[in-house]
């Protein structure tokens, strides 16, 4: 059973779990879907992608952001029935400028990196002045 | 040419609409006229005397047009070539940032000083060999000397090779103009004669090595400083040559290098290199694509979070923390305070170039003045930024007690105002040094200091005191039931709670430090923390005309944290209107980072008020761990709602659970990381005799919740968020309590 303790100006209710089993009377507010100033997620309700949602930390603002950009917005808007299959182009710079950046970017796959390291190595030597 | 044209664009509808004006005068004269004399028909006709007055009135008002547009156009290009003039002065006088060659001659004297090199360079063209490069007194081989080395402005070079020829042809002429200024530097002329065939070559002979080429950059922009006079027209093209004057920058006299890398516009200029300035450069980046964004800093830091410093820094078992400034979490996940390395920025020499744009930290300056009508600063070197938009996010200094700054400087040198990473390296230090510390202050600060250090104190023997004025720990934010609790965990870290404590004076006697209480009490220790409260810093407020709020402190700015046209401010130094909740202002990390992220937001046009509330947490100890939200002032009538906790209910648990570091990033930053599985649980099974183990705490004003603690509850933040953002009166808060689910996990 609740208990309920006043101290002055501060109420102090205790409860145990049956306390709270039942639904909540309490009502909320109903959310706007289309409220201009809320936090969105990745994807605004417009279907663009949000660049500044948090859930991409510093990807869209980095020294590769715009290369991530042009990657991302390329395989959202991709209709390909493999989607994606269509950007290839702009992964594979997103993918040079990371590894220029390897603080930034760890390559934490040692797999894939051991088995593309050559591919990668002819690519980078290819790219010095790319991304400048 | 295309002034003209826009220029001549405009102000044509103007001239159509004062020549069609003029005829509906005229013809109402005549009307007039008409209706006593003659017949309006004839009138209204384009008989010889009213059509020959109407056109003569139309051709005059469009010659004068046309006239004015000329003078306009002329008027403003004269205007931009002597501010370039100007600029190129400035530039020139800045310090040179190849140390090697030094001067004792002033580089102010540098632009006539290549003037003069210009006229010489016509008549006396002497073959000789172009770099003479030690000539201590001489400027100008200094400048063929760096120019060879400096090869960062290639691009123009071009263009200025081209413009340096009509130059030298418009030279003559333009000889007896420059004239005045040739006696000025006659004491030079004769040093500076070597550098005249360099010049005189330069057009002449394609054919020279590059160093002379590259020579080029350096009398061109000077040659086409100096003619003003004479070639209006050649203005446009010195321009381009605009990033020459950096190359010019570098024969000056030696003195700091920063300076020289400046860059002297940005679009996005941060003043402060702390958390809302790094959010904000964030946002403007993913906002703005290619943005550049300048952020100026004091401090010799990149940009960090802060929490740590008073945190998880302190539980770090790695002794070199104090250099690697890294730490691990509970969950073995290993990060650095900095927000990012540095590889993420790019050096604020190559912001101007930077195709993609980026995020440029200038470190160890301080913005002094700032001119907002002219949009641009000045920093303690007197160099100058022009913006388009800047941010203030300057933050704040810690306050000091009166008692302590009173008592001299013995007593200064054994005392921390607490903020940033030196005093975090110093207090660090010292505390292996000492027997006893006593931290002044029960807020957020002084708690999570004595906790931290009263864990040490477990190995180290540390006194640790704690003193503050209220009667429990964070006396001014939790109820008086919830603060003794507190006080009673944090003396169970170790730390000597003296409450109550007003502190009168303060000594120093035979190395120790002597507090004496205003009821008497005396505390003798050997080092004293001040937590007592942060001074928002507003130096700029007087040179910018920006208001400074009376109650909060701050900068005041509106929902949008706009203070005036081109000027936002967040974080901590930011006293701003939430639409909710009322005028306030907040000094919480994650305040700082919603605010800096909001500034940016609007900086690139979005037009947002601060709308998503901020949170703030605080953990004392491994056990006592708490989140909240929104107004959370213990003055406040409150309602708690409480059950018991297990020991699944600790901060600890929380970040292992959800697989984050730290809290501060669960709520703001990565959430699309895949969540490490949990650990095994902590080892001792708390038994929670007194019946504040986890809850949610409503603070209220006028029946509606302003404020949530959610207490040993973790990851329930959004439910809180909302209530505040509806602002509804709620009959029983028990039931809004049931949307916590606080018995659950």
């Amino acid at each position: 059973m609740s208990s309920v303790r006043e101290e002055g100006k501060d109420r102090i209710i205790f409860v145990t779990k049956e306390d709270h089993a039942a639904p909540s009377s309490a009502e909320l507010v109903e959310e706007d879907p289309n409220d201009p100033y809320e936090e969105r997620g990745l994807i605004l309700p417009s279907g663009e992608i949000n660049w500044n949602c948090p859930c991409l930390g510093g990807m869209a603002s980095g020294p590769c952001g715009t290369e991530f950009k042009d990657a991302f917005s390329c395989f959202h808007y991709s209709k390909e029935e493999v989607k994606g299959s269509d950007c290839l182009e702009q992964f594979r710079a997103m993918q040079e400028c990371m590894q220029r950046y390897p603080e930034l970017y760890p390559q934490e796959d040692e797999k894939s990196s051991e088995t593309d390291q050559t591919s990668q190595d002819s690519a980078s030597a290819e790219t010095p002045g790319l991304c400048s | 040419m295309l002034k003209c044209r826009s220029v001549w664009k405009k102000l044509v509808p103007l001239a159509r609409a004062s020549s069609t004006l003029c005829r509906q005068n005229v013809r109402k004269a005549g009307l007039n006229n008409g209706r006593i004399v003659r017949a309006p028909a004839a009138q209204m006709s384009t008989g010889p005397a009213g059509g020959g007055r109407e056109n003569q009135i139309y051709v005059v008002l469009v010659g004068a047009v046309c006239l004015g547009g000329v003078a306009y156009a002329y008027h403003t290009l004269k205007r931009d070539q002597k501010r370039h003039e100007e600029r190129m002065a400035e530039l020139s006088s800045r310090p040179h940032l190849r140390g090697a060659e030094k001067t004792a001659v002033p580089t102010e004297s540098e632009p006539p000083a290549e003037e003069a090199t210009e006229t010489e360079a016509v008549p006396e063209p002497e073959p000789e060999a172009a770099p003479s490069p030690e000539e201590p007194s001489s400027p100008a081989p200094e400048a063929e000397a760096a120019a060879p080395g400096k090869t960062t402005e290639p691009l123009p070079a071009d263009e200025t090779a081209v413009e340096a020829s009509p130059e030298e042809a418009v030279e003559p002429p333009a000889a007896p103009v420059v004239e005045p200024d040739a006696p000025v530097v006659e004491p030079d002329a004769p040093v500076v004669e070597p550098d005249a065939p360099v010049v005189e070559e330069e057009p002449a002979a394609p054919s020279e090595p590059s160093p002379v080429d590259l020579t080029e950059p350096t009398p061109a922009p000077v040659v086409e400083s100096e003619p003003a006079a004479t070639a209006a027209a050649e203005t446009p093209a010195a321009e381009p040559a605009e990033p020459q004057p950096e190359v010019v920058a570098e024969s000056g006299a030696e003195s700091t290098p920063a300076s020289s890398k400046v860059p002297s516009h940005t679009p996005y200029l941060l003043i402060g290199g702390g958390t809302a300035s790094f959010a904000a450069a964030r946002s403007i980046r993913a906002r703005d694509p290619g943005a550049k964004v300048l952020i100026v800093t004091d401090e010799p830091d990149l940009p960090y979070m802060r929490p740590p410093l008073s945190k998880e820094l302190w539980f770090s078992d790695d002794p070199s923390v104090t250099e690697t400034l890294r730490f691990k979490q509970w969950n073995g996940k290993e990060r650095s305070i900095y927000f990012q390395p540095p590889s993420f920025y790019i050096n604020p020499e190559d912001l101007d170039s930077a195709e993609n744009g980026g995020v440029a930290v200038l470190t160890g300056k301080k913005v002094i003045h700032m001119d907002v009508r002219g949009n641009k600063v000045k920093l303690d070197d007197n160099t100058e930024i022009s913006y388009d938009k800047c941010l203030i996010a300057t933050g704040g200094v810690p306050r000091n007690l009166q008692a302590i700054e009173r008592a001299g400087e013995e007593v200064m040198k054994r005392t921390t105002l607490f903020r940033k990473i030196e005093d975090f390296i110093s207090l660090e230090k010292v505390s292996r040094n000492i027997k006893s510390i006593t931290i002044i202050g029960g807020g957020f600060l002084g708690s999570e200091l004595a906790c931290a250090l009263g864990r040490r104190s477990t190995d180290s023997g540390l006194e640790v005191i704690q003193m503050y004025p209220e009667k429990g720990n964070m006396g001014k934010v939790l109820p008086e039931y919830l603060s003794n609790w507190t006080t009673e965990k944090v003396k169970k870290e170790g730390v000597k709670v003296i409450s109550e404590a007003l502190v009168k004076s303060v000594t120093c006697k035979d190395d120790k430090l002597e507090i004496q209480l205003k009821d008497g009490r005396l505390v003798k220790t050997d080092h004293i923390v001040a937590a007592v409260g942060l001074e928002p810093n507003v130096d700029l407020a007087k040179s910018a005309g920006l208001e400074v709020d009376s109650d909060f402190g701050g900068y005041r700015v509106n929902a949008e944290l706009q203070a005036r046209s081109n000027i936002w401010v967040a974080g901590d130094a930011a006293c701003f209107y939430d639409i909710r909740l009322g005028r306030r202002r907040v000094e919480h990390h994650d305040h700082a980072v919603v605010s800096g992220r909001l500034a940016g937001e609007n900086m690139t046009g979005a037009s947002k008020p601060y709308w998503h509330q901020s949170m703030f947490w605080s953990d004392l100890g491994p056990d006592v761990g708490y989140e909240a939200i929104g107004i959370v002032d213990s003055s406040l009538p409150t309602v708690g709602v409480f059950a018991k906790a297990t020991a699944k209910d600790t901060p600890k648990a929380a970040t292992e659970k959800s697989g984050t570091g730290i809290r501060s990033e669960s709520e703001t930053e990565d959430t699309a990381v895949s969540p490490v599985a949990s650990s095994t649980p902590t080892p001792a099974v708390e038994q929670h005799k007194d019946s504040y183990g986890k809850g949610v705490i409503f603070y209220l004003r006028d029946k509606v919740v302003v404020g949530i603690i959610l207490w040993n509850v973790f990851n329930r933040m959004p439910i809180a968020r909302k209530i505040i953002k509806d602002g509804e009166e709620h009959a029983d808060l028990n039931e809004v309590a049931k949307l916590f689910n606080i018995h659950e996990d």
